[in-house]
């Protein structure tokens, strides 16, 4: 399902939770939404579920606004603090949610099989959802949350809880599942994006401050090439000027505490790798390392996010 | 299946698996069985097959208990977090509240078939007023239909139980006797309006064997706006 996400607006008082946002995503794309506490994220989410009413602006699903459409039969949602039933066996929950989204009677049944083994829930399945750990419970959540087999799966901070292995299990489950659908999942943890999403959203006091891939974000953030560098020679000062008399480089600095280490950046747009490799080559020095520096998703996301 | 079916449903569900049920059927029965055969004014003193003291009797149990299963119906869906998955599933704020309101008048209706025996043993005593008698049945689950409504609507004003229910006692109170007092101590079309507005005088009306439309009409109406206010507050306080 495509969904069109059009100028929207929602403000608590005079707060503005969201201000005037709009992008898009695809069917098959898995879309993370990424910022601090109180960015507007769930507020987003929650208008887009129809939980929220919009206040400005529009949300369209395959074209159509969901101002005059009931689309919540075609969405799958994980709320943040996940509620569930906890009076209720795991089983009866499911039975209850897949009734409410319609599934037909004879599909019921099988559509439980399928989630139960599809989140891991095989043991735990005739237990209250009360006498579940964190964990099992948020893999309730997901199997609710898909049980009809939605075209659209928003997920809200969907790993909270969840032991590393859990977080690997969920993490290929979501990845598999954006092959056909359509996922918008938020979350805090930065190397969940890198590893789930096919696309970043970072938002920031109910504005878009970055949309686009983690390497693009990281190139639009970087600018310039970083090289690390070990060379030696017999002397630093030598390798100091000869390193800047290079027409890609546009400075060199010592690392400090480290022997022979330099830190080159490089003209914006040019690359100075080939460079100093043929200069030590010409000049006899030994290149022992020559690492690219990448600018890590975390201090995109504090550079972005912090004011 | 239709969502009000399916809401109401897993709340009947809840009410037996929590207890709820068990204590509400034991405590009505405990106290009208008593009231109606042991203490007091009892049924064997009106000296006629009339289960008149029956209702009285229920009128009053069913006053104090249905505040108390209707108490959670909103609020604790709020205050768990549980009503945002149920409003993002294919339902709306009306089916929710139509299926809540279902699952306690289905539990009323339970309650009150188990005084089934009661009319039996008087039927077989003497010669028992029929029509009277569903005419009071009829009267005390109209009366029900109102107190759920109420009940659901206080439960939709905050996310605590025991406010609910407190709020639900704080208006029944006015429609159960305190109108009542206030027509009574007036005269002339304010005493009119006020004996219109309290829920004993209609009930009264219809347990003495009487099915006025007028009676019906009134039920009906406040079972509904009970229901629409409901709906609004929930749309309202998300």
């Amino acid at each position: 399902m495509d969904i069109s996400i059009d100028r929207l607006t929602k403000s608590y008082g005079y707060q503005k939770a969201v201000d005037d946002i709009s992008f898009k995503v695809k069917t098959g794309e898995i879309l993370g939404f990424l910022g601090p506490n109180g960015a507007g994220k769930t507020t987003t989410m929650k208008i887009i579920t129809g939980y929220l009413d919009i206040e400005e602006g529009d949300v369209f699903m395959n074209g159509l606004s969901i101002k005059n459409n009931n689309m919540k039969g075609k969405i799958g949602y994980l709320p943040e603090h996940n509620p569930l039933y906890l009076d209720m066996p795991v089983i009866d929950y499911l039975a209850f949610c897949a009734a409410l989204q319609k599934v037909p009677a004879d599909l019921v049944e099988e559509r439980i099989k399928q989630m139960v083994k599809l989140c891991g829930l095989d043991v735990e399945k005739h237990k209250k959802i009360g006498e579940l750990s964190k964990g099992y419970r948020q893999r309730v959540g997901l199997a609710q949350a898909m049980i009809h087999d939605p075209e659209l799966l928003i997920l809200d901070e969907p790993t909270t809880g969840l032991d590393p292995n859990q977080i690997v299990e969920i993490r290929d489950l979501i990845r598999q599942l954006g092959k056909e659908k359509t996922v918008i999942l938020s979350t805090h943890i930065l190397p969940e994006v890198e590893a789930t999403c096919d696309r970043i959203l970072i938002i920031n006091r109910g504005k878009i401050v970055a949309d686009g891939t983690a390497d693009t974000l990281r190139k639009q953030a970087q600018g310039q090439q970083v090289l690390q560098v070990k060379i030696e020679a017999p002397s630093k000062d030598q390798v100091f000027h000869a390193l800047h008399a290079l027409p890609s480089v546009s400075s060199v600095d010592f690392l400090e505490g480290e022997e022979a280490k330099y830190e080159i950046q490089s003209v914006s747009e040019m690359q100075s790798n080939q460079a100093i490799f043929k200069m030590c080559c010409e000049k006899g020095w030994i290149l022992t390392e020559m690492v690219p520096l990448e600018t890590k998703l975390e201090d995109i996301f504090r550079e972005l996010t912090m004011n | 299946m239709n969502p009000v079916w399916i809401i109401a449903k897993r709340e009947l569900h809840s009410f037996f698996d929590s207890l709820v049920a068990y204590i509400m059927l034991i405590a009505f029965l405990g106290f009208s069985g008593f009231f109606t055969w042991l203490f007091g004014g009892d049924i064997f003193f009106v000296k006629e097959a009339s289960l008149q003291v029956f209702f009285g009797v229920a009128f009053w149990t069913l006053f104090f208990f249905i505040p108390a299963i209707t108490m959670r119906q909103i609020a604790e869906e709020r205050k768990t977090g549980t009503i945002e998955m149920l409003l993002t599933k294919s339902i709306t704020n009306r089916q929710l509240v139509l299926g809540k309101w279902l699952a306690c008048f289905l539990l009323v209706l339970i309650a009150l078939a188990f005084t089934m025996p009661y009319y039996i043993t008087v039927a077989s005593i003497g010669n028992i007023d029929h029509g009277a008698t569903i005419s009071g049945y009829v009267g005390l689950l109209l009366m029900s239909a109102v107190y759920i409504s109420v009940g659901i609507f206080a439960s939709s004003l905050t996310n605590n139980q025991i406010v609910a229910f407190l709020l639900a006692l704080l208006i029944g109170i006015f429609l159960h006797f305190l109108f009542g007092i206030i027509a009574g101590n007036t005269s002339g079309w304010i005493s009119e309006i006020f004996n219109t507005l309290s829920l004993t005088t209609h009930f009264e009306s219809i347990s003495r064997g009487v099915l006025d439309t007028k009676d019906i009409i009134y039920f009906l109406s406040i079972t509904v706006l009970g229901i629409l206010l409901s709906e609004y507050m929930i749309t309202k306080k998300k």
